[in-house]
Parts: C-alpha cells; structure tokens; sequence
C-alpha cells in the first residue's frame, strides 16, 4: 500500500463480503423451495422475496467490490492521496444503507417488480446521488494526480457509464414491451458492457502488479479488448429483444453482434495468460495470481461459451425463459465479476493490513472448492434447463410436471451449492484473519 | 505492429459506432409503421394491471414474454392456456385465484394469496389479455397451448 487513504477499500470489500454470504443463503432458501421445502414461504420468504434478495446482493455485493478496487487502484495510479476520505466512508455508509433498506423491503413487499431493478423509485435517487458521490471522488483524484494511465482512465470511464446507464431504467413506461426494452439498456449495457471495462481495468491492474508486464503493452491490449467488448456488446443488447415484442431487426442484428461476444472474452482471457507467460512469476502473491488468471478464464467459459450457447435465435426461440439463462448467468457472473473483485481483494487486502497470508493452503482451497462447486451448479442448472427446454417446449408438458421432473438435479445443485459455500466460507475467514488495515502496511513494499 | 494510438482508436472509435447504430435501430424499431408492440390496445385498465403486477413482483417467480424467475408458469398466454384447461374458464379462474384468501399451491409450490379486489384481478386479466396479444416473432406459437397441440400432431 502506498497511499494511507487506500485503507478504504478494505471497509468496501469488507461490505462485499457481508452481502455476498447473504446472498448464499437467500440461495439456499430458493434451491429448498425447488425441491419442495418452501417452509420459509409462510414466514414472510416466498420465492420472489428470496430471489429479489439474491440477484440485488449480488449487484450490490459487486458494486461494493467495485467502488473498493477504485478506491485502491485510483490514488495508487494517480500518484495521490484519495481527495477526500471522510466522504468515502459517507459513501459507504450510506450504500450499505440503501442496500439494508431494500433488502428489508422486499420481505414487505416494498419493490418494483422489475426483474434485477427491482429497488424502489425513492431509494432509486438515493442511489444516484450516493453514485455520484463516489464518482465525484474518484475523478477529482484521478484529476488531481500526477498522472493519468489508461488502466485508471478504462476503470474509470466504465464505473461513469455504468452511472449514466442507471438512468435509462428509471425511466416510466405504460407498455411492458419498452418497460422490458429500457430495461435491458441497464443490465445487458451493464454486465455485457461497462461492467467489462471495469473488469478490464480491474485485471489490468492486477496483471501489471502480479507480471512485472511493461505498462504500455498491458495497457494496449486492454483498449483492443474493451474495443471488442463494446464492438459485440452493444449491438449484442440484441439478444434479449428477439421475442419480447419488438422488431424483428433484432434477430438479425442480435444474432450477429451476440455470436461475437465471446471474442471479447477469448482475447481477455488469451491476454491474461500471454501476460503471466511473458512475465516474471516473481510476484508472492500467488492466490491473487489464481484469481486473476481465474477471473479472466471463466468469465471465457460461464460468459462467453455458455451465452453463445442460447444467444443465436433459432435456439433462443426455445431456451428463452428457462433454466438454460440461470446456468449461463451463474458462471457468467461468477467467472466475469464475482473472480474478479475476489482477486484485487486477494492482491489488496495483504497489503494493507501487512499480513502476508497468501501462502497458507486455506486460501487455495477456497479458490478450488468454490471453483468446483460453481461449475457443479453450473451442470446442474444446465441439465434442468435443457430438460425443461425438451419437455415443455418440444413435447408440450405443463410447467409444473416439468418441474417435478427436474426437482432431482436441484438436490445435485444444493450439493454444489455446499461446495461453492465452502469455498467461500473459507474465503471469508481468509478476509477475517487478515485483521484491519494499518498506516505501518505503509512501509511494506510488495510491488 | 498496433500501436496504443492505434488501438485506443478502435475501441473509441468502434465504441462510437456502434452506439450510434444502437439508437438508430431503437428509433426504427419503435417507430410507428415498424412497431409490433401492441401500444395501440394498452388501456387504463392494462396499465393499472402492469402496476400490480410490478407492485407485486410477480415477474420474481414467474416469466412474461419469457423474462421472470422460471419458478412459476410463463403467462405470456396464461388467458389461452387456463381457457383451453378449465373450458373457456380461463378468465375467471385467474381471478379466483388473485383473490383467494389461501394460497394458490398447484403440486405443492405455493403461490402467495393475494386476496385482491374484483377490480384488481380485473385490471390483471386485462394486462394478460394485451400481453397476449403480442407480436412476439414466433416466440408466442412456443409457449402457446395451441402451438403445442400442432407440435404433437
């Protein structure tokens, strides 16, 4: 750590690590009511409670990395002391807040209903004015800073635009069909779009730290890669408006721009492990070296392969709006974001609190379990969907009895699920055992 | 061999592009001749429907126009599925179920008990009716129970 105020970041990622063991147990309670056990349902959890919960922690849970690794990369590239910390702790406090109040909310059926945005009107503007606030931070920082590289500029411009881009989905409409269509500008813009540019910046960082790679070469792949993304991505949005009630445009233009998505991901993880290779593999840190190479390479299979999988049209006609979209966006979100903001806690969190941990095996066996039990519920969820797909859409079974046909592979998905919370568990007492950040971490150089 | 210039043009160059493109088609897409959105027929009565259904965050366990939570039924074409089921009952019967003071519990999986007013589910069944009605591009004949018969056949 160079700088005194990147000590905020662990306050972040200690909010992340909050919320993401919550939203395993919001998991849970969804995966037990599949399989029959709704108990939870009379006592104020019905499923779209549980399942509100979870995919708004995950958000939360990952803009809460997020903020935490610009809070860490910023001062570090601008060469300066982060403008204003007193600010940064205002910001998140009142982010875990707004995230407490919604997710108390949703247990009294307090929400929008809109699938991912499912956070009410009111507390929508506190968001903004709390994004901004962050936003404000950073960029004067990076202003102010004696220097201004393309990895703080990327991680930057994508944390701006995923701001702006918020806008679009609090836009009121009659119609389901433009309620649904502005809706996607947030979450396919977000996840398949700026979100990228953030796990651009993000890897970008890390594999300067961890390789010992010149600045310049790193830096020039990663506007090739966050090119392509935007290149595929947006025009990928695509995608979701094959059979939403709009244009048929879209097939075309879907169907091309989302079969090259996975470009994106190929060359992001194809540059992550060219990088490690031309590097100096002198760095200690080899957990944050795991995760990072990690991140870049499952992002590749969960986003890239898996998404293909359902994205040209001809197969989207029978795979929309079943359990074929949980398993891709399980290890999606995993590989592209979850990984990642594991991994700049993993190079971050030594260097800050001073305490060199890395080289214990709980570590590695969190990195392998949750690894493991991911793919395990990503099979899981991929059978169910495929089933579902082949007895209700091909042989016209009820829902319902297709559901009972399915339940067995949701007792494979708990499994996993177990597994991956291992991992994670394990993770999180990593995080504990590291102890608070110190000003005397100052004095430790790990670079 | 790419330099960073170069490479910084392409991604702000591209980025540009292609977002240009994007509004461009949203614009075509929702302009009137090319529209198949069923604007046209949205009523009060359907707006006061998507509302509860938001209020209620039904799309939290099941799909519409196949987008929702893949716990519960898709109700893309719930009006013409019930109806097909319950001999032309269909509209009736999502009525009483959004107004049951019991939970709705088909195989086990339960449905939270609404206990809506006659307005209310009214209102629900008029959202369901437009939503039905939908140009959904070939989607409609998938989760259609009249589609499924010919796919049997």
């Amino acid at each position: 750590m160079k700088y005194k105020s990147q000590k905020v970041a662990y306050w972040f990622f200690a909010l992340s690590m909050l919320l993401l063991v919550l939203q395993l147990v919001y998991g849970f309670v969804m995966g037990f009511a599949r399989i029959g056990f709704d108990n939870l349902h009379e006592l104020g959890i019905p499923f779209n409670t549980a399942r509100a919960v979870h995919t708004n922690l995950l958000v939360v849970w990952l803009l809460s990395g997020f903020m935490g690794a610009a809070y860490y990369i910023i001062p570090e590239e601008a060469q300066r002391e982060l403008v204003n910390v007193k600010l940064a702790y205002v910001q998140l406090i009142s982010l875990a807040l707004v995230g407490v109040v919604a997710v108390v909310g949703y247990h009294f059926n307090y929400w929008e209903g809109r699938k991912f945005l499912e956070i009410p009107r009111p507390l929508d503007f506190l968001v903004v004015i709390n994004v901004l606030l962050f936003l404000g931070l950073i960029l004067v920082t990076l202003f102010k800073g004696k220097r201004r590289t393309t990895t703080a500029l990327v991680l930057s411009m994508g944390l701006l635009f995923a701001a702006l881009l918020y806008l679009p989905g609090m836009l009121p409409f009659d119609s389901q069909v433009t309620d649904s269509f502005f809706r996607w500008w947030v979450v396919h813009l977000w996840v398949e779009g700026v979100w990228e540019l953030i796990m651009g910046g993000i890897l970008s960082f890390l594999l300067i730290k961890l390789t010992g790679v010149d600045r310049e070469v790193i830096e020039k792949w990663l506007y090739v890669i966050v090119g392509l993304t935007f290149l595929s991505g947006v025009l990928g949005t695509g995608h979701h408006y094959y059979y939403i009630g709009v244009n048929k445009i879209w097939l075309i233009v879907g169907g091309i721009f989302s079969a090259l998505e996975p470009l994106a991901f190929l060359a992001m993880a194809l540059f992550a492990v060219n990088m490690y290779r031309k590097g100096e593999k002198k760095h200690p840190n080899k957990l944050a070296l795991y995760w990072t190479l990690g991140a870049a390479i499952v992002s590749f299979v969960g986003a890239g392969l898996l998404g293909f999988a359902h994205t040209l049209p001809q197969t989207n006609l029978y795979t929309h709006g079943t359990l074929v979209t949980a398993m891709h966006a399980h290890l999606a979100f995993w590989g592209a974001y979850g990984m990642i903001v594991l991994a700049i806690i993993s190079y971050s969190l030594p260097n800050m609190t001073g305490r060199k941990l890395y080289l214990s095996s709980r570590g590695r066996a969190a990195f392998w379990l949750s690894n493991i039990g991911m793919i395990g519920m990503t099979v899981a969820f991929g059978v169910a969907g495929v089933v579902q797909v082949y007895l209700e859409r091909r042989l016209g079974m009820e829902f319902m009895e297709v559901q009972k046909e399915t339940e067995v592979h949701f007792v494979v998905l708990i499994l996993c699920a177990s597994i991956f919370t291992t991992g994670i568990i394990l993770y999180v007492i990593d995080f504990y055992k590291h102890g608070k950040p110190t000003d005397e971490a100052l004095e430790i150089k790990m670079d | 061999m790419l330099s960073k210039k170069q490479a910084r043009a392409f991604f702000l160059g591209g980025t540009l592009v292609t977002f240009l493109i994007f509004i461009g088609l949203t614009i075509y897409s929702f302009s009137v001749e090319n529209d198949q959105s069923n604007h046209e027929n949205i009523t009060e009565a359907v707006v006061r429907g998507k509302k509860i259904w938001e209020s209620n965050n039904c799309m939290g366990c099941h799909t519409i126009l196949g987008e929702g939570a893949y716990y519960a039924p898709e109700l893309t074409k719930v009006v013409d599925r019930l109806n097909m089921k319950y001999e032309g009952q269909g509209e009736e019967v999502i009525k009483s179920i959004l107004m049951s003071p019991a939970s709705w519990q088909p195989n086990g999986r339960k449905m939270v008990a609404y206990e809506m007013t006659a307005e209310e589910a009214a209102d629900m069944v008029e959202f369901f009716k437009w939503i039905g009605e939908i140009d959904l591009n070939g989607f409609d004949r998938i989760v259609s129970p009249l589609a499924k018969e010919e796919n049997n056949n």
